[in-house]
C-alpha cells in the first residue's frame, strides 16, 4: 500500500500518463493506421484480420457439421461439401492458426516484454501484414468464386488433376507463407539484437522463448512450403513431371515436401500457445514459474525435433524403413511437451490460484493439450496408426491440438492482454461463462470423433453409415455450443471497446514482465525513458494496491503479494 | 514521440540511425544478422529443388547422364565466370562504400549490373535452344533431336514418321529432368533479376551520395544476397551441366 | 582504431583488394578444374569430386566475399545450420524414395493421363 513508493518509482511514467497520450491516440485517421510502423498498431490490425478469418472459418465449420447431421447430407452436393471442408481447413490453418498468436500477441508483446522500442525491422513488419491481407484475399476469392476441393493439404495427384482453382489458392498460401517468414525473421533478429543490456537470455519471459522457437521454425520450414507450392503451380500450369505420375513424376515426393513444412508448422501453432500458457499460469498462481530453464529449453528442443518427424504423416505411403525411422523419432517430441506440462502443474501446486477468465483458459489448455498430445502417440505408433489413419480419430486429435490448445491459448492471451492493448475492461462474468461454454462445446464436438474414428469413420466423407449418426449429431450439437461461446466473446469484447470501463492501472493482474511496468495502453515508443528492469516471475515486490485496484512495484518489503 | 528524437540528437546524421536502435553498431549488426537469417530462408527455399534433383538423380542416373548432354557446357562455363566476376565487383563495391570511394562504388555497381545482364542474356540463349528443341516441359514437350543434334524422328519412304535408328533414343522421364532444370535455373534467374532491381536502386541512391563509411548497410546486405545467388549457381553448374 | 592507412571502417572489416582478386582467381581456376575433371570418367567419384570442388568454391565465397571469416561467429553458425537442415531434408527424402521406388506406378496404363 505504498502509493508514495509507487509515485517515486514511476513519476516519469505518470507524468506521461497524465497527458493521456498512448499508441492508440497519438495520431489519428485511417492513414496513420495503414502506414503505421508501430508493432502495437500492426498487432491490432492483425487482430482485426484474424478475427474475420476465424469468423469465416467458423461459419464453414458449422456448415460442415450441419451437413453431417444425417448420413446422406442435408443440403449440399458432394462437390459443395468438398469445397466447404477445404474452405474451413485452409482458412483456419493458413489464415488463423498459423499466424495466430505470433502475429497478434507476439507483435504486441514481444518488444514490450523485451524492453525494446519496436521490432528490428518495422517496415518489414508492416509488409507482413499487407502480405497477410493479400494472401487472404487471394485464397478466399479463389475458394469462394472458383472453389477448391483438395483439402488444405493439396495432395498430388488429385491436386494436379482437379479442375478447381488450385493455382490461385496455392499462390494465396504462398503469399501467406512469406508473411509468416518475415514475421519469424523479425522476431528472431529482434530477440537477438534488440535486447537491452539488462535483458539476458535467461531473464526473458517464457512467452519470448516460445516465440523465439516458433520464429526459428518459421524461418527454416516455411520457405520449403513456398517452393512446394511453386512446384505444384508449375506442375499444374506446365506439367514439369515432378509430382504428376502421369508425366513420370512421383506423387509421394509431394507429401515429403509438404510435411517437411507442415509438421513443423504444427509447432508454429503450438509453441507460442505454450509461451502464453507459461505466462498465464505463473501470473495467476502468483508464483514463480517452476522449471524455467526446462520450459525454455524444451521450446527450442521441440523446434529442433519438429524437423525430423514429418514422415509420420505418410505411414501408409512410405517405405517400411522410412516408417520405422519416423515412428521412433516421433516419440521423441513427446518428451519436451511433457516437460512443459509437468512444470505447469508444479507451478500450480500451492500457488494462490485466481480463477479469472485468462486462468480458466490456461487450465482448459492443460487438459485439452494433454488429450491432444497423448492421442498423438496412438498415431505415432505404426501398428495403431494403420488402423486409425485417415479416420475421425486423426481429425479429433489435431483439433484438440490446433483448436483445443492453440485457439484456447489465443483466447487466454486475448483476455490477458486486452486491458493493456485497449485500456478497457471486459465483463468478467460473461468472460467466465463464455470460457466454460467454449470448453464444454469443444469437448462435446471432438470427444465423439475419437470414438467415431476408432470405429472406422473415415475423414472427409460426406456420407456415413447409420450406426455413426448418434455420435455425429452429438458432435454437431457441440459445434454449436462452441460457436455460441465464441459469439458471446465477440459480443462482450465489442461492448468493452465501445463502452467498457477504462483501465488506467499499469498492472491489473500483477504481472512481472515489462509490459506491465509501462502505462496502459503503452505510449508510442513503449516506455517513457529507459525501459524498467525487473526479474521476470519474481512477484515478491509486486503488491496489490486497493486504492487503484491494481498492482504496484514496491521496493519496501519483501513479502509475497496476494 | 519527441523523446526518441531527443535520444538520438547527438548522433551524427550521416549514420542514418533509425529511432528504435541505440547505436549505429546495433543498427548495422541487426541489419546484417537479418540478412543472414534471410539468406537461410533462401537456402531452404532452394532446398526443395535440390531435394527433387537428388531424388530423381539417385533413382534415375541414366536419365541424368543422357539429358545433361543437351546442356551447353561452354555457355554454362562462361556464365559461371560472369557470375563470379559480378560477385567480385559486388564485394569490391562494399569495400568502396566502406572507404567512402564514391566513384569506385558507382563503377562497381554498374559492372555488377552489366555482368548480371550478361548472365541473363546467355541464359536466354540457352533457354531459346531448349524451347526450340521441344524440351520445355509444357503440353508440347517432346525432344526433336538427341543430345548430339541427331533428329530423333525421320520420315521414311512412305512418308510416315518413324524413329531415327541413328539417334540415341530419349529415356522415358526426360520431362522430369527438364522440369527440374527449368525450375532450378528459372528460380535462380528470377533471383538474378530481383538482385538486378535492388542493385539498380542502390546505384540510384549511390548517385545521390547516400552511402559512405558511416552508412553502407544496404550495399553490404545486398552484396550478401548477391553472393548467395552466386553460391547457388556454383552448385547448379556442375550438378546440371557436368554429368557423365 | 590502430589502423595505419585509411583502409579501415569503424563498423565492419574492410577486405583488401589483394584478397578479393586472389579469391576471384582461385574461383576461376576451380571452375576450370571442375570442367576439366568432368571430361574424365571417374565412375562414382564423378559426383563427389564435382561436389567437393563446388563446396571449396562456396567456402571461399562465404569466407572472403561474404566476410564470414571476419564476421560475428554467430552469423556463420546460422548459415551452416541452414545448410544442415537442407542436408537433412535431402537425405531423408532420398532414403525413403529410394526404398519405395520399385513399387511406384509411373507412366503405367491405369495412371490418369495428362489433360
Ligand atoms: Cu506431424
Amino acid at each position: 500500500m505504498s502509493s508514495e513508493a509507487h509515485v517515486a518509482d514511476g513519476s516519469a511514467v505518470h507524468a506521461e500518463h497524465e497527458t493521456g497520450e498512448n499508441y492508440l491516440n497519438c495520431s489519428h485517421g485511417l492513414r496513420s493506421w495503414l502506414l503505421t510502423l508501430d508493432h502495437k498498431r500492426i498487432a491490432v490490425m492483425y487482430l482485426a484480420g484474424l478475427a474475420g478469418a476465424l469468423f469465416l472459418g467458423g461459419i464453414m465449420a458449422l456448415v460442415v457439421r450441419l451437413e453431417l447431421w444425417t448420413g446422406d447430407g442435408l443440403v449440399l452436393s458432394d462437390d459443395l461439401y468438398n469445397h466447404a471442408f477445404t474452405l474451413h481447413g485452409a482458412i483456419m490453418t493458413f489464415l488463423f492458426i498459423i499466424p495466430g498468436i505470433p502475429a497478434v500477441f507476439g507483435n504486441f508483446a514481444l518488444p514490450l516484454m523485451l524492453g525494446a522500442k519496436d521490432v528490428a525491422f518495422p517496415r518489414l513488419n508492416l509488409l507482413s501484414w499487407y502480405l497477410w491481407i493479400t494472401g487472404a484475399v487471394f485464397a478466399i476469392v479463389s475458394m469462394v468464386v472458383g472453389a477448391v476441393d483438395t483439402g488444405w493439404t493439396f495432395y498430388t495427384p488429385y491436386s494436379t488433376q482437379t479442375s478447381t482453382q488450385v493455382i490461385n489458392m496455392t499462390m494465396g498460401v504462398f503469399i501467406l507463407g512469406f508473411s509468416s517468414i518475415f514475421t519469424g525473421l523479425n522476431f528472431v533478429v529482434t530477440i537477438h539484437k534488440l535486447r537491452p543490456a539488462g535483458m539476458t537470455w535467461w531473464r526473458m519471459p517464457l512467452m519470448l522463448w516460445g516465440l523465439y522457437a516458433t520464429a526459428i521454425i518459421q524461418v527454416l520450414a516455411t520457405p520449403v512450403l513456398g517452393i512446394t507450392l511453386l512446384l505444384l503451380v508449375a506442375e499444374r500450369a506446365l506439367g514439369v513431371g515432378i509430382f504428376d505420375p502421369s508425366l513420370g513424376g512421383d506423387p509421394l515426393l509431394y507429401q515429403h515436401f509438404f510435411w517437411f513444412y507442415s509438421h513443423p508448422a504444427v509447432y508454429i501453432m503450438i509453441l507460442p500457445a505454450m509461451g502464453v500458457i507459461s505466462e498465464l499460469i505463473s501470473v495467476h498462481s502468483r508464483k514463480t514459474i517452476f522449471g524455467y530453464h526446462a520450459i525454455a529449453l524444451s521450446s527450442v528442443a521441440i523446434a529442433a525435433f519438429s524437423f525430423i518427424v514429418w514422415g509420420h504423416h505418410m505411414f501408409t505411403a512410405m517405405s517400411p524403413m522410412g516408417n520405422m525411422i519416423f515412428s521412433a523419432l516421433t516419440f521423441s517430441v513427446s518428451i519436451p511437451s511433457a516437460v512443459k506440462t509437468f512444470n505447469w502443474l508444479a507451478t500450480l501446486y500451492r500457488g494462490h490460484i485466481r480463477l479469472n477468465a485468462p486462468m480458466l483458459y490456461a487450465l482448459a489448455f492443460i487438459f485439452l493439450f494433454g488429450i491432444g498430445g497423448l492421442t498423438g502417440l496412438f498415431l505415432g505408433a505404426l501398428a495403431t496408426d494403420i488402423h486409425l489413419h485417415d479416420t475421425y480419430f486423426v481429425v479429433a486429435h489435431f483439433h484438440f491440438v490446433m483448436v483445443g490448445s492453440t485457439l484456447i491459448a489465443f483466447l487466454g492471451a486475448l483476455h490477458y492482454w486486452w486491458p493493456k492493448m485497449f485500456g478497457k475492461a471486459y465483463d468478467e462474468t460473461l468472460a467466465k461463462i463464455a470460457c466454460i461454454l467454449v470448453f464444454i462445446g469443444f469437448n462435446v464436438t471432438f470427444l465423439p470423433q475419437f470414438v467415431l474414428g476408432t470405429r472406422g469413420m473415415p475423414r472427409r466423407y460426406h456420407n456415413f453409415l447409420p450406426e455413426f449418426q448418434g455420435l455425429h449429431q452429438a458432435s454437431t450439437v457441440g459445434a454449436f455450443i462452441l460457436a455460441i461461446g465464441l459469439f458471446l466473446i465477440l459480443v462482450y469484447l465489442w461492448k468493452s471497446l465501445v463502452s467498457g470501463k477504462k483501465v488506467t492501472v499499469d498492472n491489473p493482474w500483477g504481472g512481472s514482465s515489462l509490459e506491465w511496468l509501462t502505462t496502459t495502453p503503452p505510449p508510442h515508443y513503449n516506455f517513457v525513458g529507459e525501459p524498467p528492469e525487473h526479474d521476470v516471475y519474481d512477484y515478491h515486490d509486486i503488491r496489490y494496491d486497493a486504492a487503484i485496484d491494481g498492482y504496484v512495484l514496491s521496493k519496501n518489503e519483501g513479502d509475497a503479494a496476494r | 514521440m519527441s523523446s526518441a528524437a531527443d535520444h538520438h540528437a547527438e548522433v551524427d546524421p550521416a549514420y542514418r540511425l533509425a529511432h528504435h536502435f541505440e547505436s549505429p553498431e546495433q543498427q548495422f549488426e541487426t541489419g546484417k544478422f537479418g540478412m543472414w537469417a534471410f539468406l537461410v530462408t533462401e537456402i531452404l527455399f532452394f532446398s526443395g529443388l535440390f531435394t527433387a534433383y537428388s531424388v530423381y538423380r539417385s533413382n534415375e542416373a541414366d536419365l541424368f547422364s543422357y539429358a545433361s548432354g543437351y546442356l551447353d557446357t561452354t555457355l554454362g562455363c562462361i556464365n559461371t565466370a560472369v557470375l563470379i566476376l559480378s560477385s567480385l565487383t559486388m564485394a569490391w563495391a562494399v569495400r568502396c562504400a566502406q572507404l567512402g570511394q564514391q566513384r569506385g562504388l558507382k563503377f562497381c555497381l554498374i559492372v555488377t549490373l552489366l555482368c548480371a545482364g550478361g548472365f541473363m542474356g546467355i541464359k536466354s540463349v540457352e533457354y531459346h535452344h531448349k524451347i526450340h528443341n521441344g524440351l520445355f516441359p509444357n503440353a508440347h514437350f517432346g525432344a526433336h533431336e538427341d543430345p548430339d543434334g541427331v533428329p530423333l524422328h525421320i520420315t521414311d519412304e512412305s512418308g510416315a514418321t518413324v524413329a531415327n535408328p541413328a539417334a540415341r533414343p530419349a529415356p522415358e522421364n526426360l520431362r522430369s529432368f527438364f522440369g527440374i532444370y527449368f525450375c532450378m535455373t528459372g528460380l535462380h534467374g528470377l533471383h538474378v533479376l530481383i538482385g538486378m532491381g535492388v542493385i539498380f536502386w542502390l546505384y540510384l541512391r549511390a548517385r545521390r551520395g547516400e552511402f559512405g563509411p558511416k552508412y553502407f548497410g544496404p550495399i553490404d546486405f545486398t552484396a550478401l544476397y548477391w553472393h548467395v545467388v552466386d553460391l547457388i549457381w556454383i552448385f547448379l553448374f556442375p550438378l546440371l551441366y557436368l554429368i557423365h | 582504431m590502430t589502423d595505419n592507412h585509411d583502409h579501415h571502417n569503424e563498423l565492419a572489416h574492410v577486405m583488401p583488394v589483394k584478397v578479393l582478386l586472389g579469391v576471384f582467381g582461385a574461383l576461376l581456376v576451380l571452375t576450370g578444374a571442375t570442367v576439366w575433371v568432368a571430361t574424365h570418367d571417374l565412375g562414382r567419384f564423378d559426383l563427389s569430386l564435382a561436389l567437393i570442388i563446388a563446396t571449396v568454391k562456396a567456402v571461399l565465397v562465404a569466407l572472403y566475399f561474404m566476410h564470414l571469416r571476419y564476421d560475428k561467429v554467430f552469423n556463420a553458425i546460422v548459415f551452416v545450420v541452414g545448410i544442415l537442415f537442407v542436408i537433412l531434408f535431402i537425405s531423408l527424402a532420398v532414403m525413403d524414395t529410394g526404398n519405395y521406388q520399385s513399387q511406384l506406378l509411373r507412366n503405367a496404363d491405369h495412371v490418369i493421363r495428362y489433360r
